[in-house]
């Protein structure tokens, strides 16, 4: 335990020399209740900006998920991942979208099972609905798993978040980041409208993350 | 003046930081006063009120930066050197932040960041003076386009290697040369070279400072409005007279006759102040008006290469001068 907590400081100093990792509150203050963070996904270090943005009291009750091919692949990495940043693995790729509408699908909840459990313990979650990262600078479309959890969870607060700048500090296949400074955009949290449904909720909720962009 | 002259060095530099320390008490004091009293009877104007908080604003950046040079005089020329490089980390991280890189850069950033400024302020302080003046200049121009290159990215090549070649010789570069200074020996000048560094300082801050305030109060159409509003040729003109006195003033703590003080306080004031002119055309370029994360937020280090990037110019440019006319 105790090695755990002292690699997340020094985990916490160096990201923050790296990168600055700038929280900026825009839309709504830190709080200690329960939430959803949705962000958009370009970069396997996303996960480590976005803890080490939080606020210290935040980010022992704020549970970031982690592709579980890329960060549970060594054991290092899967202790890293556990110990440190206290992640939920999920496998690539999300909740898939329904291919029409009306179709059934196999059992559409068995990938959020880690995220309905740890929501239900009382604890925060970090998702990147986009499922893969992008490569265009703009965000994909969303997968539904956020739609699911906001059904099923309509009391907990959704938050949407824009981290900047992350591709630059390590791009794909590099292994040592370059110190370039990064921030973390939290906005305003939006709800699931009764009867809302779910393509437009997605879009909107893809919205509330690109209009952080320029603010 | 005279017993200031009978003290130690230790002494004497320990004297003037207690000097520098009373001065922005008293200067932090008057501003946290009139701040209380316009709260309790407000008599000016929104504009009065706006120049009152960048006053304390720049008072306290005065305070973080002198507190720094404190603690490095302190703990010795070497801690000086490592905190150099570590103003020269932060603001070459703001630098190439605003300057878009493309994934092809990424081995020659890490050697800009990694490699390059690790040796450069090695060589500063172990005194190694003829590689240092052109390590950056020479080597490190032909090995950061080679390394872009060898990442097999043609697109907006001369771009790319411009921007970042830039970047080391302002960040890197130039502000090397400050704690180079500790390490020049003049002869009969030994254990007082902080006071360079200090002279050096406290001119180009102060000729900077003028500058701006002159610039914010007297309304002076600017001489290059699409370079910066503020810049015009009355201000700077008394920017660098207001310099040059500074330096005639101090130039007891220096190894410099009258004359020559004011003279290395005139290229000092006017590389600083050109530099920072420079730097403004670049931000412009780049359509911000601050260094770091879009001049909004306060933790990190945003903002500093705004602070540093006329010592940035003026260091090297002193340097050299100094070394040249006095032969070390």
């Amino acid at each position: 335990m105790w090695a755990g907590k002292w690699l997340g400081w020094v985990m916490l100093a160096l990201v923050r020399l790296l990168t600055g990792a700038q929280a900026r509150w825009w839309g709504c203050p830190p709080k200690a209740e329960r939430r959803i963070y949705f962000a958009n996904h370009q970069s396997h270090l996303d996960l480590v900006m976005i803890w080490a943005a939080l606020p210290h009291e935040l980010r022992s009750i704020t549970r970031p998920i982690a592709a579980r091919d890329y960060w549970a692949n060594t054991p290092v990495k899967r202790w890293i991942t556990t110990e440190v940043f206290n992640a939920i693995y999920v496998e690539r790729g999300g909740t898939p979208a329904p291919a029409a509408e009306g179709e059934p699908l196999a059992d559409p909840l068995a990938p959020l099972q880690p995220l309905i459990e740890a929501l239900q313990s009382g604890d925060s979650i970090i998702i990147f609905p986009e499922g893969t990262r992008g490569h265009t600078g703009e965000p994909q479309k969303f997968k539904s798993g956020l739609y699911t959890l906001a059904q099923m969870f309509p009391e907990v607060v959704l938050v949407p978040a824009w981290i900047d700048n992350v591709q630059r500090v390590m791009p794909k296949g590099e292994i040592v980041p370059v110190p370039i400074l990064c921030s973390v955009t939290f906005g305003a949290p939006i709800a699931l409208a009764p009867g809302e449904e779910r393509r437009v909720f997605l879009e909107r909720a893809r919205d509330a993350v690109v209009a952080l962009r320029n603010v | 003046m005279n017993a200031l002259r009978h003290l130690t060095p230790e002494h004497q530099v320990a004297a003037l930081f207690l000097i520098v320390f009373g001065l922005l008490t008293i200067v932090s004091a008057t501003l946290f006063l009139l701040g209380l009293r316009e709260r309790r009877h407000p008599m000016h104007d929104e504009r009065w009120r706006e120049e009152l908080a960048h006053l304390v604003k720049l008072q306290q950046t005065t305070w973080v930066m002198v507190v720094a040079f404190w603690i490095g005089w302190t703990l010795g020329d070497t801690a000086a050197t490592v905190l150099f490089a570590l103003i020269s980390f932060f603001a070459l991280r703001e630098y190439i932040t605003l300057s878009p890189t493309r994934r092809g850069d990424h081995r020659s950033l890490l050697l800009a960041f990694f490699v390059i400024l690790p040796v450069q302020y090695w060589l500063v302080a172990s005194a190694h003076f003829d590689l240092f003046t052109v390590f950056i200049p020479v080597y490190t121009f032909l090995a950061i386009p080679v390394v872009s290159a060898l990442a097999n990215e043609p697109n907006d090549f001369l771009e790319r290697t411009a921007k970042m070649q830039w970047g080391i010789m302002v960040c890197v570069y130039g502000m090397s040369h400050v704690p180079a200074l500790l390490l020049l020996e003049f002869p009969g000048f030994e254990g007082k070279s902080a006071f360079l560094v200090f002279f050096l300082v406290g001119v180009v801050q102060s000729c900077m400072l003028a500058q701006h305030l002159v610039g914010r109060l007297m309304e002076r159409p600017a001489f290059a409005p699409n370079v910066s509003r503020g810049f015009n040729w009355l201000g700077w003109g008394i920017g660098v007279a207001l310099g040059v006195f500074l330096g005639a003033l101090f130039s007891f703590i220096t190894p410099f006759k009258y004359g020559q003080a004011m003279a290395m306080a005139l290229i000092a004031c006017v590389a600083g102040s050109m530099g920072h002119l420079v730097m403004k055309a670049l931000k412009r370029d780049r359509g911000i008006p601050n260094w770091g994360r879009r001049g909004t937020g306060v933790t990190g280090a945003n903002g500093l290469l705004d602070r540093v990037d006329s010592l940035c110019f003026a260091a090297p440019i002193f340097f050299h001068s100094v070394r040249w006319y006095f032969g070390i």
